[in-house]
Order: C-alpha cells, then structure tokens, then sequence
C-alpha cells in the first residue's frame, strides 16, 4: 500500500500495465516528454520510451482511429483524450468502429482499446474543459465505461480496462485529481467491473453516485446523520456493466432513492437508474426517486457551482425524499 | 496474367449477377465493381499474404485474388449461418481475418487511420509487412484521410494508400470534390510520394502497388496512389446514375474497359485464344451460379446470435434481454 493521488495512481496503473505486457503501448496529445497536462503519464517515456509513449499529432480521430488499427493487430493501445469535451472528433472512430468490431465482425475481430479522458466539472474550466457525457457511451452497445472516485479504485479500475477484451471508456474525475489521496495497493491491483462500492451503509435513503460526485454525496451524508437521517451511499464504478442487484438491493432495503451525477439531467445515466429502479424495485419504493444533476444548459463558467451537484442540494433532495413517505 | 484475367471476369460476372440477384430480392442490397477490376486484381497481386488490408466496401475482386472462396462472399451477400461474420452487416461488408482482410464498415474514410495503426503496431512488432487501405475519391474529403495521411508521415507507417477514383461518390463527380488537380498530388502535403495511374492497366497498377509495398518494407513510409478509373454502374443498388451523368459519358467509360483492355493484350500475345475465354467466361458463371445457390440454400441466422459478440462476454443486462427475447417478450423481459 502506497498514499497516493488519484493522478498518481492512475500513472501507476499504466506503469504497472506496461511492465506487465508489453503490447500495452499509450499514445495522445503532449503525453510523452511533457508527461500530460495532468501529468498522468508523468516518468513513462523515460521509462518505456517513445515508441510506447507516443505524442501524436493534434487530431482525436487520428489517434483514436490509429489505436483500434493497433489493437486490430494484437497490441492493446491506451489513448489519452486530453479533455473529455474534446473527444468528439473521434466520435465516428468510437461509435461506428470502436464499439462495432467485435460485433460487426462476427468476434472475427476483437477492438481491446482504452480510452482514458478527463471529464467533469469543479475546476473552472467553463464549457470546454468540464463537460460530463458519460450517457453518450453508455447509450453505444459495445462499450464498457467506468469511472473511479478514489485513487485505489483509479489503478484497480484501470488495470482491469487495459487487460479487458474489450473497449473501455475510462473517465478520471480531474476535478479530484490531486484533491483526494488514498492507500493504493502496490503491483497488480485490479478492481473486477460491474461490481459496486458500498462506500457507506444507510438505512433510510440510497443515494447512486460515481466519479468526483461521490465526495459531495459523503459530505451530505455526513450533514443528514446530523438530522437523523441514515444514508446509505453507492459508488457505481462501472456503468457498463452496471451492478444491477447492488442498486436494486440497495433499494430494497432502504426504499428510497436519490441518483446524483454532474451530466445534464435529460437522458443522463440517472434516468436509466430511474427506469431500472421503477422497473425492479417499485414495491420497495416509499418515495419518488430524486435526481440530482446538472441543469440542461451548457457548462456555464462563471456559474460553475450553481451548475454543479453539491452537498447542500444531495440535502435537500434526500430530506424531500425522506419527507414524503 | 491468365489467373488475374480470370479474377477480373469471376468478379465481373458476379457483379452482373448481384445487380440481378438484388432486383429479385434475393439479396438487400449490392455495390458494384465493374470499371475498378484491374485496380483491384492489379493491387492484390502485388501484395503479400501477410500484408494487412483495410478495404471500403467495393473491393470484392480483392477478396477474390486474396483466395476468399466466392461462396464465403456470397454467404456474407446472402446473410446466412455459414457467413463468418454471423450476417451483422449488409452485403459488401466483409471481412476475413484469416486472410488479413479487415471487415469494413459504412462511414466513408474511417479504415485510413485504421490501416495506419496497424501499421504502426507492425513497426513496433518489427514485422516486415505492409497495410493498405482502400477508399475511393469522396473519402479523401474525410476527416480520416487527413488524419491518416498525416499520421503515416509523421511516423513513416509502412502503409499503401489506394485511391480508386472512380470519378463519382455517388452523384458528386471529382472535380467537385477537391480542386486539387489530382488526388495523389495531396500527398505531397504529407511529405510522402503520391503516384497517379491509369487504373484500367492491369500491369501499371501491379508495378506501382509493388513498388509502394517495397518502399514500405523497406521502412521508407507510406505512399498514395490514385488509379483512375469509372464507375460503369451505380452507386449501390440504391441509387440510378441516369439523374447526375450521360450515357453518352459512361459509354465513353466503357471504350475503356479493363476486362477487355486485358483480353486485346492477351490475345495479341497469344496467350488468349477466343475459345479460351469463352470458356473462362461460362466457367465464371457457372461457379458464381453455384456459390448463389448453395449460399441461398444454406439456414439464416440463429436469432439468440444477435447477443453474442457484443462483448466477449455478456453483460448481465444482455444475459436478461436475451432471455428475455427466447422467452418470447421485448427488451425489459416480462413484469417484475
């Protein structure tokens, strides 16, 4: 166990997966000598060279595009996107190649490529440099996403993305980036996917959570126990898969439900929790199910934290939840 | 040059049949090659076995001189149990990975940055092969080709780009596509060589493939090379050509034909007699007649097939909806 960021622990998970086999190979925008501009790569050109750490030209859909021909081949490519808003050029590349390969091939041709990109909100980044469109990936068959709120489940998540078959979307809160530390497992760490965190047990409201939005999910619970009110909170980690049984049991025995994610509300993976808890857990509900989200405006600059879920409003929504039944 | 004549005619005949097939409903869809034959053979021929290709959706003869049997094409054309690729994709669309024929999608352009990864995965590996993507004149417009090209030059990718110009994406013709004067010469934005040809010679095309794929094994990066050809029938079958270009342009096409091109120097270097190619003609449809019918006559698709291949393995969700669909009901199953 080493004390970590979750930065860090993300480099130590691509550290470790490059030793471990060497078709691992990283490529993206500044990511070699510069080591990133969250410094996520930091040491691993050094390390491995520029031929596994490679600075592509400035185009996503080249290095998307470049990264399944490698993994076609038999390497298993991770590319950085630097900024999660800045993906769409390579949209075509994901969403017509990427996540069809296998499919459109018969299994003939499996695609095991990692996209890492920064997403989320939090540290003043305005409409560019903040968005959270996880949905659109979780919408595409073919596609696992995942998203880490600590710096274990960073370099467990990850390791599990990069030896994964299959294409992974790896979102890192960059707003947490260097805000949290926690003990990350030296080695081969792997955190399975489709397997949810308990990251506190409750009794009187569920709250769904994942990404950077997990701390102020705790923060609130915090603020509730005050109250009286036992929360238990979920940390979803994997999206697709998503842990379908931890979310519905979780209902279940508290029989309330608040879904809080910093993605615009309408069609945001919120709504998907709805519909699966009003299809699987209906008779355990006691209250309507609250989201929590972003407002459907695009990511404003100087209102970023009127924008952003924060303890305050998880609150509010859990004692309106509470309140009700 | 006898086995290349025979691959163009297989894929000519085929392609006659196809347009046929398609108007009866026998099969969804096609899109034809007849124009692109010696581009296509020519090419194949000077490539390697353990050459990568990247194909668009057109490249049938390819297929063929790569040693794809015409009834694999025709279970894919058909959509049946026996196609590899499990009948996901519309006809045109396939793939052999025995072969190191990569299956194609749709979206114009997307295999450019594809070839160029794999590549680049071959630099890596140290192994002395090449990869070729195939794409015609529209697809140089696409955000791929830039990318791709850009990429093959900066990392000097032992990769053949092949442009058939077939002078039509659909109904825009080439000169409104780019005011470049030719296709090729944007290479030079790159920093790599592009080479221009007449694509209805068979041998031109063999030598300049050849030459690209040398250069590339030689670690000496890529090349462009646009072969100049005519698309003599539509599109697709989804399409009729009568509303954007004249007979009388596409009779002046024909003046051109690769097949018959290639018959004229056959036979006037002895090679070919009339009777032998008469011969090579039936023998075509004869083995094309017989590829149809045995696919035609093969079971469709297992429906419980359409989860599998999403992932390597399936989700939870998908474990549902497939039990959910053996049992008869829609995607959320029965009532909880």
């Amino acid at each position: 166990m080493t004390e970590m960021t979750l930065v860090q622990a993300v480099n130590r998970g691509l550290e470790e997966a490059m030793r471990q086999d060497p078709d691992v190979l990283l490529l993206g925008e500044d990511i070699g000598v510069n080591g990133g501009v969250f410094r996520a790569t930091e040491g691993l050109f050094k390390q491995f060279g520029a031929d596994r750490v490679i600075d592509t030209p400035l185009s996503e859909t080249g290095i998307v595009g470049t990264a399944i021909g490698m993994a076609l081949y038999g390497l298993k490519p991770v590319a950085e996107i630097q900024f999660l808003d800045f993906i769409y050029p390579a949209f075509d590349q994901i969403v017509s190649e990427l996540a069809k390969f296998r499919y459109r091939s018969g299994g003939q041709y499996p695609c095991p490529v990692t996209i890492r990109a920064p997403y989320g909100g939090g540290i003043k980044g305005g409409l560019y440099h903040s968005q959270s469109t996880e949905a659109y990936f979780c919408h595409t068959a073919g596609l696992k996403v995942a998203i880490p709120s600590t710096p274990a489940d960073a370099k467990g998540l990850l390791l599990t993305a990069i030896h994964d078959p299959d294409p992974v979307i790896f979102l890192e809160p960059k707003r947490i980036y260097r805000s949290v530390t926690g003990e990350v497992p030296d080695g081969d760490h792997r955190v399975p996917f489709g397997r949810a965190r308990l990251v506190r047990e409750g009794d009187d409201v569920s709250v769904f959570a994942y990404g950077a939005m997990v701390a102020p999910a705790t923060e609130a619970a915090d603020a509730l126990a005050a109250e009286g009110i036992s929360t238990e909170i979920v940390d979803l980690r994997t999206l697709v898969p998503l842990d379908e049984e931890a979310v519905v049991a979780s209902v279940e025995k508290t029989g309330r439900a608040v879904v809080v994610h910093e993605a615009a509300r309408t069609c945001g993976f919120g709504a998907e929790l709805s519909a699966i808890l009003a299809e699987k857990a209906f008779f355990s509900l006691k209250a309507p199910i609250a989201r929590v989200t972003g407002y459907d405006t695009p990511f404003p600059y100087a209102l970023e934290n009127a924008y952003l879920p924060n303890p305050e409003k998880i609150v509010h929504a859990v004692r309106a939840t509470v309140k009700a039944a | 040059m006898l086995d290349a004549y025979r691959w163009m005619v297989v894929a000519r005949v085929t392609d006659e049949r196809c347009l046929s097939l398609q108007r009866q409903g026998r099969i969804g869809f096609y899109a034809p090659l007849a124009g692109q034959e010696a581009a296509q053979v020519g090419t194949a021929l000077a490539m390697h076995a353990e050459d990568w290709f990247f194909p668009a959706y057109r490249e049938l003869a390819v297929a063929l001189v790569r040693g794809i049997p015409l009834r694999s094409i025709f279970d894919q054309l058909v959509g049946n149990s026996q196609d590899v690729s499990k009948g996901r994709q519309m006809p045109n669309h396939f793939g052999f990975r025995d072969k190191n024929i990569v299956v194609p999608s749709s979206p114009i352009g997307t295999q450019i940055t594809q070839a160029v990864g794999a590549a680049m995965a071959a630099q890596r590996r140290r192994d002395p092969i090449a990869t070729i993507a195939f794409f015609g004149d529209g697809a140089t417009s696409s955000n791929d080709f830039h990318a791709g090209l850009n990429f093959a030059g900066v990392f000097g990718t032992p990769t053949i780009f092949l442009c058939q110009n077939n002078q039509w994406a659909i109904s825009l013709p080439r000169e409104k596509q780019t005011r470049s004067a030719t296709l090729a010469e944007k290479s030079n934005a790159y920093g790599f060589p592009g080479v221009v040809l007449d694509g209805n010679d068979l041998n031109a095309v063999y030598r300049a493939v050849g030459e690209a794929r040398a250069r590339a094994v030689r670690g000496e990066g890529p090349t462009l090379i646009e072969a100049q050809v005519y698309r003599f029938g539509p599109h697709s079958t989804s399409d009729d050509p009568h509303r954007y270009r004249s007979d009388a342009e596409v009779a002046a096409a024909r003046e051109r034909d690769p097949i018959q091109r290639l018959a004229r120097e056959l036979a006037e270097a002895g090679v070919l007699e009339a009777s032998a190619d008469k011969a090579i003609w039936e023998t075509a449809r004869a083995e094309v007649a017989r590829a149809f019918e045995a696919a035609e006559g093969t079971p469709t698709v297992d429906p419980l097939s359409l989860f599998d291949d999403v992932f390597e393995t399936r989700t939870p969700q998908l474990e549902a909806q497939r039990s959910g669909f053996a049992a008869g009901a829609g995607s959320g199953g029965g009532a909880p």
